[in-house]
């Protein structure tokens, strides 16, 4: 019983959403207003698993001691820190404002600007033109790195005019192999995507799809 | 011997960065790229007056690879006299549209509720676009500076996408996707997307059907949209973007001669067995 | 306090780049510090930009029966003079129902009643994949197959290398397309033709890592720009006091 009435209510919620696109009657369109605003309000409610969970986590690991406890400590007091900052000065949010500007903004573009140091040390050691497919990978790389920095084009530019070559043709070769070769990968698994998508939706709406619900009840 | 190897790359990389930066290179952009040109003459054919709408739907780990994207659509709208209505729909996204709009309008000489809006972060994601279908107030009810949406003379006649001439999303996740699926496709929105160096390939399917307008790719978009603006002489200051672009060039010259390192080494090893 | 602020964010970002030599604890508080604020940050703006506008405000004025400052202009008589009340009062109050399936999120912290997270899981999931299932399908199948033969609709206006460039689009999506299908074994022409298949799929992330590779770059010269500036405020600072 507990899992078979959210079964239906997932089953009669789908489907009256999926049938109310092809009927466009005023009555169809309240409804549907209706359910986009329900959606959003459960919506925000939604944040708690993700709050809760990772509160659960650093409390008890701070409960227990250890050699992580300090860090979870410092998370928790830099979550707790940010919304009291929000709370004492709720109108102007100028401590608010503080931390995100000088604390999440420098911590986050940081974080993943370590990236560039990765990923120049890991195409060293890993971009082997080992078979043809990864050739393929490589010529592609290395001619959309080619006509995206602007010096190509000035040392194009130069030869272009010396041995009469076509002026901008690494910036062409770059676009054409975007718009061509990659949007016709990219557009197979956009179709392969959808069919999967609708085959997932129909599963979750007929309740066939059932692991969101979890185990047990 | 591997770490001393992958500290020298990271020492090469940081120099690679570091020297073009205080030598103060820099190289002309050169060539458009198609798709940044399509969002551009789109904007230029629209006519005074119209709207258009920008979404900040990313967060400070690629401030900039999108801010100054940002900054120079929201310049050209200005330059056009374009109405521009802002919002988040990524919490993270709500200080920096805020930012670029008041770094932008102070220098255009803007005025905020007749030349510009900004609303600020909203939660919801889809159904803040679905809603957004119907009646904009539904979900900006106010704006950041919790005035009345109705109280803002630009917003008079702005009801729904009917009334919004393009909307721009500025994205670093999958919400350029999600715009199509639920402006484009349900309510025919007019869609562009100023997107990551990540996500930029994804874009060309969208572009190709005529899903999207145009995509501004990256930080390279963002130069050659700062280019096409002429943004140092609308702004008084040079544009971000493109003084990255001529940095990127050594770093990339860097990675391309790293690979062909690699590669040589590779080939050796394998006669030498 | 803007030196300060500086100095604050300075000293975070060398604890990030501390990194790079290895795991350490000013790298591992800086990180744990991150996902604190960010989480805090979070939190902050659900509950200011949708608890309070989509939940509260309504509760509040539908038991109050305050009037809601949420308005539509009148687009007939085309004034802002606003404020046609839509709601009534019960309509208002409608909106205890979502709140009340919402709050069951809360029952996954008590064991005794943590299959109550069911409700508002079927609600969203059930409502969500309802709108979505048409429109995906109109995105993703329709507009793509429409996208991919489309040009051959206009085949006489097109230039030799427009037609190729169609011919190829539709053998990359057919060959990539034939290697995702699992139903039939890969023999023979199959294999063939999902080979060439694979052939595209490696251009396609040849590209991507191309751009991925612009992405990751710009965000370490952002960085190294704001180092930079911290650097000559430092500089400042030490010739003020030197003189």
């Amino acid at each position: 019983m507990r899992q078979r009435i959210p079964l239906i209510i997932c089953f009669i919620c789908g489907l009256t959403m999926a049938v109310q696109f092809f009927i466009p009657h005023q009555y169809s369109q309240a409804v549907y207003s209706e359910a986009v605003n329900w959606l959003r309000v459960i919506g925000v409610f939604g944040f708690v698993i993700g709050f809760g969970t990772l509160i659960n986590i650093h409390v008890r690991r701070v409960m227990r001691g250890g050699a992580n406890a300090p860090y979870s400590l410092v998370l928790l007091l830099g979550l707790f820190g940010t919304i009291i900052a929000w709370l004492i000065d709720r109108e102007k949010e100028r401590f608010f404002d503080w931390i995100f500007y000088n604390v999440q903004m420098p911590l986050d573009s940081t974080i993943f600007s370590l990236l560039a140091f990765f990923i120049v040390s890991a195409a060293y050691r890993a971009f082997r033109a080992r078979t043809l497919e990864a050739t393929l990978l490589l010529v592609a790389a290395v001619l959309v790195m080619i006509g995206n920095i602007p010096i190509t084009d000035v040392v194009w530019g130069w030869l272009a005019e010396k041995l009469g070559l076509k002026e901008g043709l690494p910036g062409e070769v770059k676009d054409w192999i975007l718009a061509v070769p990659n949007m016709a990968s990219r557009r197979a698994i956009y179709l392969g995507v959808g069919l999967g998508g609708v085959a997932q939706s129909l599963k979750i709406i007929l309740g066939i799809e059932r692991a969101h619900f979890g185990g047990g009840g | 011997m591997r770490a001393r190897i992958r500290w020298a790359i990271y020492l090469l990389v940081f120099l690679s960065v570091l020297i073009p930066m205080l030598t103060g290179i820099s190289f002309p952009v050169g060539r458009i790229s198609e798709s940044t040109q399509a969002v551009f003459d789109y904007i230029e054919s629209l006519p005074e007056g119209s709207v258009v709408a920008i979404s900040f739907d990313y967060g400070p780990s690629v401030i900039p690879d999108v801010q100054p994207i940002a900054k120079a659509l929201i310049a050209h709208c200005f330059k056009r006299n374009l109405k521009v209505m802002g919002f988040a729909l990524w919490p993270t996204g709500e200080p920096l549209g805020r930012r670029a709009f008041e770094e932008v309008a102070e220098k255009m000489g803007k005025v905020y509720g007749e030349d510009y809006v900004y609303f600020g972060y909203r939660a919801g994601y889809s159904t803040v676009m679905l809603q957004m279908g119907e009646d904009i107030r539904k979900v900006f009810e106010q704006d950041y500076r919790k005035t009345p949406t109705d109280r803002i003379p630009m917003m008079k006649h702005i009801r729904n996408y009917k009334d919004i001439d393009l909307l721009v999303d500025l994205a670093a996740g999958d919400s350029v996707e999600t715009w199509i699926v639920y402006a484009y496709t349900k309510f025919g929105q007019k869609l562009a997307a100023g997107v990551t160096g990540v996500i930029v390939s994804q874009m060309y399917p969208y572009i190709q059907a005529g899903q999207l307008v145009g995509v501004i790719p990256a930080m390279r978009g963002g130069a050659e949209y700062e280019e096409l603006i002429d943004y140092s002489k609308l702004l008084g200051e040079p544009g971000m973007a493109k003084t990255g672009m001529s940095i990127q060039s050594i770093v990339h010259l860097l990675l391309m001669i790293l690979i062909a390192i690699g590669n040589l080494e590779f080939v050796m090893m394998r006669r030498r067995r | 306090m803007e030196a300060i602020s500086m100095w604050v964010a300075a000293i975070l970002t060398l604890c990030i780049y501390s990194f790079l030599y290895k795991d350490n604890p000013f790298y591992k508080f800086a990180e744990h510090l991150f996902v604190g604020v960010a989480m805090g940050y979070s939190a902050v703006l659900t509950f200011r930009d949708g608890f309070i506008p989509y939940v509260w405000k309504y509760l509040k004025a539908g038991i109050v029966g305050e009037r809601i400052s949420y308005a539509v202009v009148d687009l007939w008589r085309d004034t802002a003079e606003v404020f046609v009340l839509r709601q009534t009062e019960p309509e208002r109050l409608l909106v205890i129902l979502p709140t009340i399936i919402g709050l069951c999120f809360f029952a996954r912290f008590i064991p005794r009643i943590s299959w109550l997270v069911r409700y508002p899981i079927a609600f969203t999931l059930g409502l969500g994949t309802g709108i979505a299932l048409p429109l995906g399908l109109q995105m993703n199948i329709y507009q793509q197959m429409y996208g991919t033969l489309s040009p051959f609709g206009m085949i006489s206006k097109l230039s030799p290398f427009q037609i190729f460039n169609a011919v190829l689009m539709l053998v990359g999506v057919v060959c990539t397309l034939t290697y995702f299908f699992f139903s039939a074994e890969h023999r023979g022409g199959i294999r063939w033709v999902s080979r060439i298949g694979v052939i595209f799929l490696m251009i396609g992330f040849g590209s991507a890592f191309g751009n991925t590779v612009m992405g990751r770059v710009s965000l370490l010269i952002g960085r190294m720009f704001f180092l930079r500036d911290w650097v000559n405020e430092v500089i400042r600072e030490v010739s003020a006091i030197f003189g």
